[in-house]
């Protein structure tokens, strides 16, 4: 019941907007954010976006993640 | 797909887990996963055969299919079989079982019960079907509940005559404390729910670690998220520290979301409640605010609610609290299975029954 997904933001219309993951787009409502604009990412659950994603830390944890394979690589793992 | 596919990745899944073992060292450790979410999760990703043999995880109630009485389900039944009303609920509601029958059962005699993705959607079967009165059943944690507050908000602005709210919905850190009081519960570490704390924030929590001394991290639904979040709690449980931790910060702020919180609690207001199989949990429960009073399905619509039937054999409340496996549960995997459950544990997507019997767990 609480499965929720991080999808991009290609429209705003009032308290409705467009996401899209992969290849699908749908309509969701933005009632519960603050500010959304396209491009953000949004955590989507039930037809609703409940929070942004915070982009800087995904990004650090990605970065991270890639950190972490090449040291792996380097030390033949 | 961005931001989801990176946290998929099996070696970085792999780093965590030797550090997970090498945290454990020759301790064993129990932690709770809160949330049924979390529990099939756990169980998809196939984690729970890489874990360290040692480090036990156990079930909670944070299944808010599970934790329905049988009670509200038979309100909805009675619901179902007025002639001038429209059932709307979430999918995973429809098999679950009330004393005596269900929505399915229900809609196979021809009652009108629609089942719907998103609350709005429902608002929208109201707003095509004025003759009727169409209800919509409001169960869920706080993860849901902002977005049927919202709903219920645009009900009044659209000014639908035609659209009531069964409110069931429940909140979490009350029934943490009842947890963390619970003496039969012998737990060393809480993996506490990524999207109710989304929108909750980790300000809720504190007392867990104030008051009961529990080490408790926020944690995120992929299986690298799960990985870290047992990691931290095995570090914690190592060094013998007490902390709240947030693994899930690209999701979860400290502060959550004031927003949805703000739409919430205008809407609702907490009450008592009795959670399935465990009994009464005081201010658990939400109900609806006064000013929407005209909303609520309980006080404007009338039903003829059987007698709650409650004893099955069924020892839904002991697996939901953690002191039980579905395995001890006599009823499991033979009177009660998917097909044809006794309890909602078996009929939920994220019941600890149905993960352990589809996945094949034996405990």
């Amino acid at each position: 019941m609480c499965l929720a997904i991080p999808m991009e933001l290609t429209a705003v219309k009032g308290e409705a907007g467009t996401v899209r993951m992969g290849g699908a787009e749908k309509e969701i409502r933005l009632d519960l954010v603050e500010d959304p604009k396209t491009g953000d990412y949004v955590i989507v659950h039930a037809g609703f976006a409940i929070q942004k994603l915070d982009k800087e830390q995904a990004e650090k944890d990605l970065a991270l993640i890639e950190r972490l394979l090449d040291s792996e690589v380097e030390g033949g793992a | 797909m961005r931001y989801l596919d990176e946290y998929r990745r099996p070696e970085p899944v792999r780093a965590c887990i030797r550090e997970i073992a090498e945290a454990l060292g020759d301790r064993s450790a129990t932690l709770m996963e809160v949330c049924g979410t979390h529990t099939v999760a756990i169980f998809r990703s196939g984690l729970r055969n890489v874990f360290p043999d040692r480090l036990e995880l156990l079930s909670g109630p944070g299944c808010p299919v599970c934790v329905t009485p049988n009670a509200y389900m038979d309100r909805a039944v009675a619901y179902c079989r007025r002639p001038d009303t429209i059932v709307a609920t979430f999918g995973d509601m429809f098999r679950v079982p009330g004393s005596s029958s269900s929505l399915e059962k229900e809609r196979a005699c021809g009652a009108d019960v629609r089942t719907v993705y998103s609350a709005m959607d429902s608002l929208e079967i109201a707003a095509q079907n004025p003759g009727k009165k169409v209800v919509f059943l409001g169960v869920g944690f706080e993860t849901t509940t902002p977005s049927v507050a919202a709903t219920v908000l645009a009900a009044v602005e659209r000014d639908i005559k035609n659209y009531y709210l069964y409110c069931g919905h429940k909140l979490v850190p009350p029934a943490l404390r009842a947890l963390a009081r619970d003496k039969d519960i012998a737990v060393q570490g809480l993996i506490l729910p990524g999207h109710v704390s989304t929108v909750i924030g980790s300000e809720p929590y504190g007392f867990l670690c104030s008051e009961f001394r529990m080490p408790s991290v926020i944690t995120g639904f992929e299986p690298l998220d799960i990985a870290q979040g047992v990691r931290l709690l095995v570090e914690q449980i190592a060094q013998g520290t007490a902390r709240l931790e947030i693994q899930y910060k690209r999701s979860v702020r400290p502060e959550g979301n004031p927003k949805a919180r703000r739409v919430m609690d205008r809407v609702f207001k907490p009450c008592d409640c009795v959670w399935r199989g465990i009994g009464n949990i005081p201010g658990s429960g939400l109900e609806i605010a006064p000013e929407f009073a005209g909303l609520d399905a309980r006080a404007n619509i009338e039903a003829e609610v059987e007698e709650e039937r409650v004893d099955t054999g069924c020892i839904c409340g002991e697996v939901l609290r953690g002191v039980k496996k579905p395995v001890d549960c006599p009823l499991f995997g033979s009177a009660c299975t998917p097909v044809e459950p006794v309890g909602a544990c078996m009929v939920s997507s994220e019941g600890t029954c149905a993960a352990y019997h589809k996945y094949g767990r034996e405990g």
